[in-house]
């Protein structure tokens, strides 16, 4: 027995909590790891040469697809890109719905992590509370882009469409009586902003009831305080961004330091960690599910006073009005124009990056003055924190490789791109 | 800018400002320049942000060209370059390369962003690695050589990472068809998945057209 030594053992990819298809080759001492390799690339689509090919304004499609719990940051991002390259002004109301949805998302995003996160440590009931609050906002999703998550629904210069003024009911069926149907609608009377302003009415006390199950439970402790130790030097270093580099005390945030759309209007706190392990991170992304929801609110408020334009009226990029284009010859011409062949970007180049959930979500985009992307680089936030598991695994036992995965919020549709 | 400007002096080769600061840099100075760049105290870009190659082949090529005009109409033959197939047997002898790595750094203390550029030519496609400057800099230069086959001078573990196991080529070159060289299928005689040459013909859906702007 004296010259047994590591063993190498395979997770994955096909493994629940490997969060999607992660292989890693596992360096074991008994039960303590010794080096982690990850093999990314089983779900590589070639996101970034696919946009090589298509016009601009079909790869909004693709966005949502890569990072596909977090759709609309991701979007947000692309269609930023393209402004910046357009020097396109985007009108007050667009800009207030994308911050809107652009928070309703990052709640998505966290409420999956949660759910997840606590059910590959073992708690279970926290991913269907989760998933309950994350029905109602899928729901929002439907009613603005009508889908429920690959939404498409930000373009160059605004939004798609503007929001309805009605909120899709439940009906009749015979699975539910009447009184189940009415209680199912109660908030669904009004318009989706009076939808969304209930929802973030009673969403803190949703929160309450998740940390109640966690946030001193014993368990829960155990298994994460301590974990995944990053100091801050080292986070910087390693390229970490969002709750990654905020729960290992760094203030840094986008919204804050480089306010994009209407962020700067807007009253919200940055929570930071102070130990920089799995536990300060769960808190740090906790706190920004409260802190998101006060921006939907203040949002809510103010989309509700105004009447504005959703998208752009230049209809060199943005699409004219459907009644317009039955009558008018010019708006006819722009339609086909823009349907077919798209609109030229002038030359240059352009990164431009939103706070994401996961992290700095960044674009970078080379237009030669064509209507195709010339080069599309993708800076997924998820791309740096994986690489840097080996070094959050190393000395922690099997069972905390799959808190730290948990921890790092991975999502391969934007690590593998 | 200017204080940019006065450190580095003849060691960048171009700068301009766009959206942010953007640095053209020679290879051999590469290095310097990043690790000044970090270790300045006033700059301190200490976060690489982002690490990427492009290639440069097709810029400004577009795939809509008007030729003549017959009293049929116009010529306008789509020309598939990109979209071409490769020989594998002949692709490193004859072929052009015109790629650049650009990295992005940002400087958290100061709210900074900087580009930096470095063209690569026919000669090599070599470049010097940044790994022991930036930590972050290890999965995205794998990440460059795996799908644009830049490859990096004292990376320690330079090994495929987004392709499959055993991949031939780099995918992300414009010479590189979209649709790729290989689909697997069954074979029956020999009872197991081949890999056979793909049995579609690449096309172009949208041409690519450039309109300069008035």
């Amino acid at each position: 027995m004296s010259d047994y030594k590591n063993f190498t053992m395979n997770f994955g990819p096909q493994h629940p909590a490997a969060h999607g298809v992660l292989r890693l080759i596992l360096e074991m001492d008994g039960e303590v790891i010794r080096s982690a390799d990850p093999h990314i690339g089983l779900l590589h689509r070639a996101t970034e040469k696919l946009a090589e090919s298509k016009p601009y304004n079909q790869n909004i499609g693709y966005m949502d697809r890569l990072d596909y719990v977090s759709m609309m940051c991701n979007e947000h991002a692309y269609v930023l890109a393209i402004e910046k390259l357009l020097k396109l002004e985007v009108p007050v109301r667009a800009q207030y719905i994308r911050v809107m949805f652009d928070e309703i998302t990052r709640i998505l995003n966290h409420l999956l992590w949660l759910g997840a996160h606590a059910l590959d440590i073992g708690a279970m009931s926290v991913f269907l509370y989760a998933f309950r609050e994350r029905e109602d906002l899928m729901d929002c999703y439907e009613a603005v882009s009508g889908t429920r998550m690959h939404a498409t629904y930000y373009r160059p210069g605004g939004v798609a469409k503007d929001l309805p003024n009605v909120m899709p009911k439940f009906m009749l069926n015979k699975n539910q009586n009447l009184k189940q149907i009415e209680t199912l609608n109660y908030n669904r009377e009004g318009t989706l902003l009076d939808f969304i302003d209930s929802f973030v009415d009673r969403f803190p006390k949703n929160v309450d009831e998740y940390e109640n199950l966690l946030t001193e439970n014993r368990i829960w402790k155990q298994r994460t305080v301590g974990i995944g130790v990053v100091s801050p030097e080292r986070a910087i270093d390693l390229g970490f961004s969002g709750p990654m580099l905020r729960g290992s005390g760094v203030s840094w945030d986008l919204r804050k330091k480089e306010p994009y759309e209407v962020y700067k209007n807007l009253k919200f706190d940055i929570p930071i960690g102070t130990e920089g392990d799995s536990y300060d991170r769960y808190l740090v992304r906790i706190q920004e599910m409260r802190e998101s929801a006060k921006i939907i609110q203040q949002c809510c408020e103010w989309l509700k006073k105004d009447d504005g334009q959703h998208i752009s009226s230049n209809s060199k990029i943005a699409p004219p009005d459907r009644d317009d284009m039955k009558d008018n010859m010019e708006s006819l011409i722009h339609h086909f124009k823009l349907f077919s062949e798209g609109y030229c970007v002038p030359e240059g180049e352009v990164y431009a990056a939103v706070e994401a959930p996961k992290g700095e979500f960044g674009i970078y985009m080379i237009s030669d003055g064509a209507n195709k992307p010339y080069r599309l680089k993708i800076r997924a936030p998820g791309f740096p924190h994986l690489a840097a598991l080996n070094e959050m695994s190393k000395g922690h036992m099997l069972s905390d490789v799959v808190a730290i995965i948990g921890t790092q919020d991975i999502v391969f549709g934007e690590i593998d791109r | 800018m200017n204080k940019i400007r006065e450190l580095f002096q003849e060691l960048v080769i171009d700068y301009v400002e766009s959206d942010m600061i953007t640095l053209t840099v020679d290879k051999l100075n590469l290095r310097k320049v990043l690790k000044t760049l970090k270790e300045t105290k006033d700059l301190q870009f200490n976060q690489l942000i982002d690490l990427c190659a492009v290639d440069l082949i097709e810029y400004g090529q577009s795939e809509w060209e008007t030729k003549e005009t017959t009293s049929k109409g116009y010529n306008r033959g789509i020309n598939p370059q990109s979209h071409s197939r490769i020989d594998f047997v002949t692709e490193d002898v004859n072929e052009e390369y015109k790629l650049c790595v650009v990295y992005h750094l940002l400087s958290i203390k100061y709210n900074v962003r900087i580009r930096v550029k470095c063209n690569l030519s026919n000669e090599s496609l070599i470049v010097p690695s940044v790994t022991d400057i930036f930590a972050s800099a290890d999965w995205y230069e794998r990440e460059a050589y795996d799908l644009f086959g830049v490859l990096f001078e004292g990376h320690q573990d330079l090994r495929r990472i987004l392709t499959d196991y055993g991949f031939i080529g780099h995918p992300f070159r414009k010479k590189f068809p979209l649709i790729g060289n290989t689909q697997v299928t069954y074979d029956p005689e020999q009872k197991k998945v081949v890999n056979v040459p793909v049995d579609i013909s690449p096309r172009t859906l949208v041409p690519k057209v450039i309109r300069k702007r008035k």
